[in-house]
């Protein structure tokens, strides 16, 4: 039985019995937010400070008690079918069980997230999987997965998707790498990693190029660092030079995020550097800009704030007091005003070998 | 006039024996009682249908004020005998002191006659128009004379009278006069002949009935109206209510005309002692501070004061700083009592009363009552219900007029979970009951129908309403907290078996233990949340309500539409 499977049956083993004996039932998960999270200096990245939420049953909490039951018995139920569910379609199911039924997705999503919590492990062990993509994969690189239905040893190399790429999966847990690649250049968006592809940029400096499409998938996450850690190799992260390219894509790859801190052990890449866009960049390249917007401002000001990972680096809170100063924003795309491929043949090249660049 | 003063004005001498003179033939005194007869709305006397309760409730008044004085239980009959088209009589008699031979013609046949204009003292009747009104409306619309039998005692004669109003010199006109037997040992019967139409409804004579009998418990009534049969209103208590104290005026409440009429008819020496006896809270540091105020010395006589020095003294009275008049000669209902008629005529789910403190309004002591029933049959997308009463006298017209509408709607319904828009009449299943006791009612006309509207008064009613509306949205309140408590019983109960279910799903437990997990389950998210408080309407809960009470003059539809005709006929 698996160890979920187990943690499952214990929940609602403790509970049957509390409530056969007229005793208090309670359920306890962590409080997934920011404020419950320190950032870990020795291993890098987000973990639970601790502070738990306990929910007593109680008629406030009754219908939450009754959802993440039925949550945990579907989960049970594909365990043992050995099948999976999107989290799109486990809202659906839930549309079979009466007024217990949730009403929007978000909801669905929040008890999955707190049963992730609870038992300490992530969704893809509960059988459930993001409905997210996952990231697209091009370069220096052979993926070891195994056939779906004969579960055979196949081999996908990912020098010879043309134009293409490889999709990485939901689940990653068992693929292998093999690797010559000096590193891993993780991009914020779809665009330049298709620029990048084209040109074979991951041929000429001998790397791994992946696209995140935004704030990466926990998948893209766990797919990054287990190369990374296979190979041995460097992860440098390419973003926009605007706050959220920053802290929301960037420090969730390298550090976790706080809504899914009891797994961001697993899900987020420490040894990943900074090589986006800085204000020092805009300056340096006379980059072309757009004025920060107020919800930019805000992030970086909370980022300040509140954010472990930046309150413990020196160099992010001077950049992000720079972009606050000067005001402005730069796209990765801005590059493209000193020729269109100005990006492979001058700015990585120049940010790989100057390290005082980067921020950490 | 304006005809003199225009010839005048273009120089030519006017002709002695044209114009003015020729006026001066056609003016002559009017009496009282002409004025009346052609200004009969004045009374209360405008259409067929309000003539019918005003004269019912003139001699109603009287019988209950002459009982009330002569500290007599009342026991009144009404009867209304149809007689033909628009024609009706209407007999009612007491049981009260009755009255002395000589009084019994002017009581009756002439206007303005009366004890009570001169009395500042809580009761009904205040100028001695009423019943000489009615007898004098009947004579006008059927020619009869009104029929009197009154007694005094056991021993003593019962005197007939059949009289009516000579109405240019407003004096009795005694077409009767004998003695019978009454085999009554004190009592009074008034027997008028008028044109009138009855109906049932609101503004009616049952209506009249009924909130007389709401606002007396003291008092049995026997109605036999038109149509239907005898009604019979036993008294509620026996207690009778404590007699209400004759005040001295106050100097705060005196008009420039009644002072002259005081000061005329006193029997002091000295105006300073005129002060003093004459009024109530004038002491002799308090006359002669008035005295001094009104520059007027203190030894004048009564007769030497003329306009000019009364005009003096009222200025003097104003400028001195008195005590307030006695309160305790008020006698209000109190809260229980309003309550409990309230109870007898609406059956809610919820009431309450306050009775406040006296207060004074232009020297004139007062008391407002309100009591308020919410819910039950009332109905809730309609206007209020407003019962009003002054000197436990129901008013049934004019509400927009008088100052407990203003009260009413300047009042924040809202507050109480009332619906109201603006400064308009609330919404709800709501009844208030609003009862002013005074020496002296201030009303609008002399029809007593609307209170004026003073500031004082105005304040009280209001405090009143305020008090009463607090109780009502503690109670709406918890009305609401106990729906809401249900709410989220019946929501546990949802969300109950879906967590057996689940437990079930995980760790298979046998159907018994599932049956067993859902009990306990109610135990714990239920029992340990108390007993719901029972809120609500139990038709049958309230024991003081009589339905057949509450019945009486409510229209049916039939009768309804009778009723939207005779207002057609009455503009």
């Amino acid at each position: 039985m698996s160890e979920t499977l187990k943690k499952i049956k214990k929940t609602a083993t403790d509970l049957f019995r509390s409530i056969k004996l007229k005793e208090k039932a309670e359920m306890e998960s962590p409080v997934r937010s920011l404020n419950n999270v320190i950032y870990n200096k020795k291993d890098g990245f987000f973990e639970l400070k601790g502070n738990m939420k306990k929910r007593t049953l109680s008629a406030n909490t009754v219908k939450t008690f009754a959802q993440t039951l039925k949550m945990m018995a579907l989960s049970k139920d594909l365990i043992n079918a050995k099948d999976i569910a999107t989290k799109r379609e486990a809202y659906y199911v839930s549309k079979n069980w009466g007024e217990a039924r949730f009403k929007e997705q978000p909801e669905s999503d929040a008890v999955m997230d707190d049963i992730e919590a609870t038992f300490s492990c992530n969704r893809e062990q509960l059988g459930f999987i993001a409905d997210e993509h996952g990231g697209s994969v091009a370069g220096e690189l052979t993926v070891i997965d195994k056939d779906t239905t004969s579960g055979k040893e196949i081999k996908i190399d990912c020098t010879k998707f043309g134009s293409g790429s490889y999709s990485v999966p939901s689940d990653v847990e068992h693929l292998k790498f093999q690797t010559k690649a000096k590193f891993i250049l993780a991009i914020e968006t779809q665009g330049m990693f298709e620029r990048l592809n084209k040109h074979q940029y991951w041929k000429k400096s001998n790397s791994i190029i992946v696209s995140m499409s935004g704030v990466p998938s926990r998948s893209c996450r766990r797919f990054i660092r287990k190369m990374s850690d296979e190979a041995k190799i460097p992860v440098y992260v390419f973003t926009d030079g605007d706050p959220y390219g920053m802290m929301n894509i960037y420090r969730t790859l390298k550090v976790g995020s706080g809504n899914a801190a009891h797994i961001n052990e697993y899900f987020c890449v420490p040894s990943a550097k900074f090589l986006g866009i800085t204000p020092q960049d805009i300056a340096q390249y006379k980059l072309p800009t757009h004025p920060l917007k107020e919800v930019d401002i805000k992030r970086a000001k909370d980022a300040l704030k509140n954010d472990p990972f930046v309150q413990d680096h020196k160099e992010w809170q001077k950049a992000l007091k720079d972009m606050i100063k000067g005001k402005v924003r730069a796209e990765q795309q801005a590059l493209a005003k000193h020729g269109l491929n100005f990006v492979i043949s001058n700015y990585l090249p120049e940010k790989m070998k100057n390290e005082k660049s980067w921020l950490p | 006039m304006t005809k003199t003063t225009l010839n005048s004005f273009y120089g030519k001498a006017p002709n002695k024996n044209t114009t003015a003179h020729e006026l001066a033939k056609g003016q002559r005194e009017i009496s009282i009682a002409e004025f009346f007869e052609k200004n009969r709305h004045l009374l209360g006397f405008d259409n067929k249908r309000k003539a019918l309760m005003t004269t019912i409730k003139e001699a109603v008044d009287n019988a209950l004020d002459a009982c009330e004085e002569a500290d007599i239980l009342p026991e009144i009959s009404v009867e209304i005998i149809e007689m033909g088209t628009d024609k009706f009589r209407v007999i009612i008699e007491d049981n009260g002191p009755g009255i002395v031979k000589k009084q019994i013609p002017k009581i009756f046949a002439k206007l303005l006659y009366g004890s009570k204009f001169y009395k500042l003292k809580m009761q009904r009747g205040q100028q001695g128009i009423g019943i000489s009104a009615a007898v004098m409306y009947g004579q006008l619309t059927t020619g009869k004379p009104a029929r009197i039998l009154s007694k005094i005692g056991l021993s003593e004669p019962a005197h007939y009278y059949e009289l009516k109003i000579d109405t240019a010199k407003n004096s009795p006109d005694i077409l009767k006069d004998e003695v019978r037997d009454w085999d009554k040992e004190h009592g009074t019967k008034v027997e008028i002949d008028l044109e009138a139409s009855y109906n049932k409804g609101n503004q009616s004579v049952d209506e009249y009935i009924r909130e007389t009998a709401i606002i007396n418990p003291h008092v049995t009534l026997i109605y036999s109206p038109p149509k239907g049969d005898q009604i019979m209103l036993v008294r509620a208590t026996e207690e009778k209510p404590r007699q209400p104290r004759e005040i001295k005026p106050h100097p705060y409440g005196v008009e420039l005309g009644m002072l002259i009429k005081m000061v005329q008819n006193t029997k002091a020496k000295s105006i300073k002692s005129f002060l003093k006896e004459d009024f109530s809270r004038v002491g002799d540091k308090s006359a002669e501070e008035i005295l001094e105020n009104s520059k007027i010395l203190s030894k004048t006589k009564p007769k030497d004061v003329n306009r000019d020095m009364a005009e003096k003294l009222m200025e003097g009275i104003k400028k001195t700083k008195l005590m307030m008049p006695p309160t305790d000669c008020i006698v209000p209902l109190g809260a229980d009592m309003l309550e409990k008629g309230l109870k007898k005529e609406i059956n809610a789910e919820y009431y309450t009363s306050v009775s406040r403190p006296p207060s004074v309004y232009r020297g004139n002591p007062f008391a407002i009552e309100v009591a308020i029933a919410y819910g039950g049959d009332q109905p809730a997308d309609k206007q209020i219900n407003v019962m009003r009463f002054a000197n436990k006298v129901p008013l049934l017209y004019q509400q927009g007029a008088c100052a407990t509408n203003q009260a009413i709607i300047d009042t924040n319904w809202k507050g109480y979970g009332i619906q109201q828009t603006g400064k308009n009449m609330p919404v709800g299943p709501i009844t208030v009951v609003i009862h002013i006791a005074s020496v002296w009612v201030p009303f609008t006309s002399e029809a007593k129908e609307a209170i004026a509207h003073y500031n004082e008064i105005i304040k009280e009613m209001k405090l009143a309403i305020q008090e009463t509306g607090r109780n009502l949205a503690k109670y709406v309140n918890k009305k609401k907290k106990v729906k809401d408590e249900l709410k989220k019983r019946s929501y546990i109960e949802t969300y109950i078996p879906h967590i057996a279910e689940a437990i079930k799903e995980i760790i298979g437990i046998s159907a018994t233990e599932e049956e067993i997990i859902k009990e306990n389950l109610k135990y714990l998210l239920e029992d340990t949340r108390g007993k719901v408080a029972e809120v609500g309407f139990d038709p049958t809960k309230n024991e003081e309500f009589d339905a057949d009470f509450a019945s009486i003059g409510k229209e049916k539809k039939s009768e309804d539409e009778n009723s939207e005709e005779d207002k057609g006929e009455s503009k």
